[in-house]
């Protein structure tokens, strides 16, 4: 197939993967004090004391990307697609011990 | 290319007001919005939604729309009539604000292609930069391809902005390697393969999210692995060494006597690769061979008066 395109490097975001705020910012393409109104809201919860040396793991991107589309989508405020994730969050964990 | 009925997609009847197709449209968004729904078409049927709102919510393009006609049906093959537009301020296409990709040919055909960032493409001045979009896809791949890791090939319809600065929607096949480890809800993070850049802006990310098909008698939580093993009764109670499957193959699982169904047994590193592996769980299940002939009946009797068992104590009956 003349546009297939070979992808040889991937990169899987697992448990060891860690990202500072700026990094977290540029995959997330948004900014700084959004990302700190995640932390406030408990969305987020990186690693570390201060913003500086936060540490954020695999799931804080997948998590700020969902807010990303609810909000927009669904227009919800901060709080309240708090709830929704976990609420999510809960109900795929209740599924999978149903299913099995 | 076939007719929309974009009211029908809303389920709201021809003569609704601007509010009730509103309301319609958050319902449905809410319903089919692809992180809350479970339903397996629900990227499909948002996307639906959006374009029937997108021309609904307009009045000029409602009205056009409405002009085409009350005759069609959904899915009928169709073609515009003539100077269809004449008089509606969109006339010539590409005036949509919204983000229309994905959206279906017979939109693009009535109402041109929007651009990118919800703004119309004339605003754009030389210099202005942005990055693409990220795109996300679910992938489903099998247990087995995450123990052992695997190639997948995935078709994917990707934007792409041609000469003109149109969006045209273009299918791409990825060959993505699949490392091994994987486990469910995982991202993997394709850099480059999302949507096109503006400008000196860089090409977006694709996100693969990774979900497991469902296995003939595996299931993961986690890294760990989860199998039913059934077993006999002379089994569970005597105790024996069984030849049991795992991702990597059969291996020899010793059952201790005195087991029960339910009873949880461990094989070390067995499970998913990673750093520690995961462990593979047998839950044992015992089958009660039934009793066909009268020799087997006499066995079971035998041993109903040999061991005694009320199974229900502590039940109040």
């Amino acid at each position: 197939m003349s546009n297939e395109v070979i992808i040889s490097s991937v990169i899987v975001l697992d448990d060891n993967t860690r990202f500072t705020l700026l990094e977290l910012c540029r995959l997330g393409q948004t900014s700084a004090e959004w990302v700190i109104e995640l932390v406030e809201e408990g969305v987020l919860e990186p690693e570390g004391s201060g913003i500086g040396d936060w540490r954020f793991g695999a799931d804080a991107l997948k998590r700020l990307q969902a807010v990303q589309r609810l909000q927009r989508d669904l227009r919800i405020n901060l709080p309240g697609a708090a709830l929704v994730l976990e609420l999510l969050e809960e109900i795929e964990m209740l599924r999978q011990r149903y299913e099995s | 290319m076939e007719y929309k009925d974009y009211y029908k997609i809303m389920g709201v009847e021809k003569t609704a007001t601007q509010d009730e197709i509103k309301r319609a449209y958050r319902k449905l968004a809410r319903k089919y919005h692809p992180d809350v729904s479970k339903e397996p078409d629900a990227e499909q049927k948002f996307k639906e939604v959006g374009e029937a709102y997108e021309v609904l919510k307009d009045p000029q393009k409602r009205a056009a729309y409405d002009r085409i006609g009350s005759q069609w049906r959904e899915g009928q093959p169709f073609t515009p009539p003539p100077d269809w537009d004449v008089g509606f301020e969109f006339s010539g296409g590409g005036f949509t604000g919204g983000d229309t990709s994905g959206f279906s040919d017979f939109f693009e055909t009535l109402f041109g292609r929007g651009a990118p960032f919800g703004a119309s493409r004339q605003t754009y001045s030389r210099n202005f930069s942005a990055q693409g979009q990220d795109h996300r896809a679910k992938i489903l791949i099998d247990l087995e391809d995450a123990y052992h890791g695997a190639s997948r090939l995935i078709s994917l319809q990707i934007p792409e902005i041609d000469d003109a600065g149109r969006i045209i929607n273009k299918t791409r096949t990825l060959n993505v390697k699949i490392p091994k480890g994987v486990k469910a809800g995982q991202q993997i993070r394709l850099t480059g393969q999302g949507g096109p850049g503006i400008g000196k802006g860089r090409q977006g990310d694709l996100y693969l999210e990774v979900a497991f098909r469902k296995h003939r008698y595996f299931h993961a939580e986690g890294l760990d692995i989860y199998l039913e093993l059934p077993v006999t009764p002379w089994e569970a109670a005597l105790g024996a060494i069984v030849a049991v499957p795992t991702l990597g193959g059969s291996v020899e699982l010793k059952i201790p006597p005195g087991s029960q169904t339910g009873h949880k047994l461990r094989l070390k590193g067995r499970g998913l690769p990673g750093n520690p592996p995961g462990d593979q769980f047998a839950v044992l299940k015992v089958v009660v061979p039934p009793a066909k002939s009268d020799a087997d009946k006499a066995i079971y009797e035998q041993m109903a008066r040999a061991m005694p068992l009320n199974p229900r104590v502590g039940m109040g009956v």
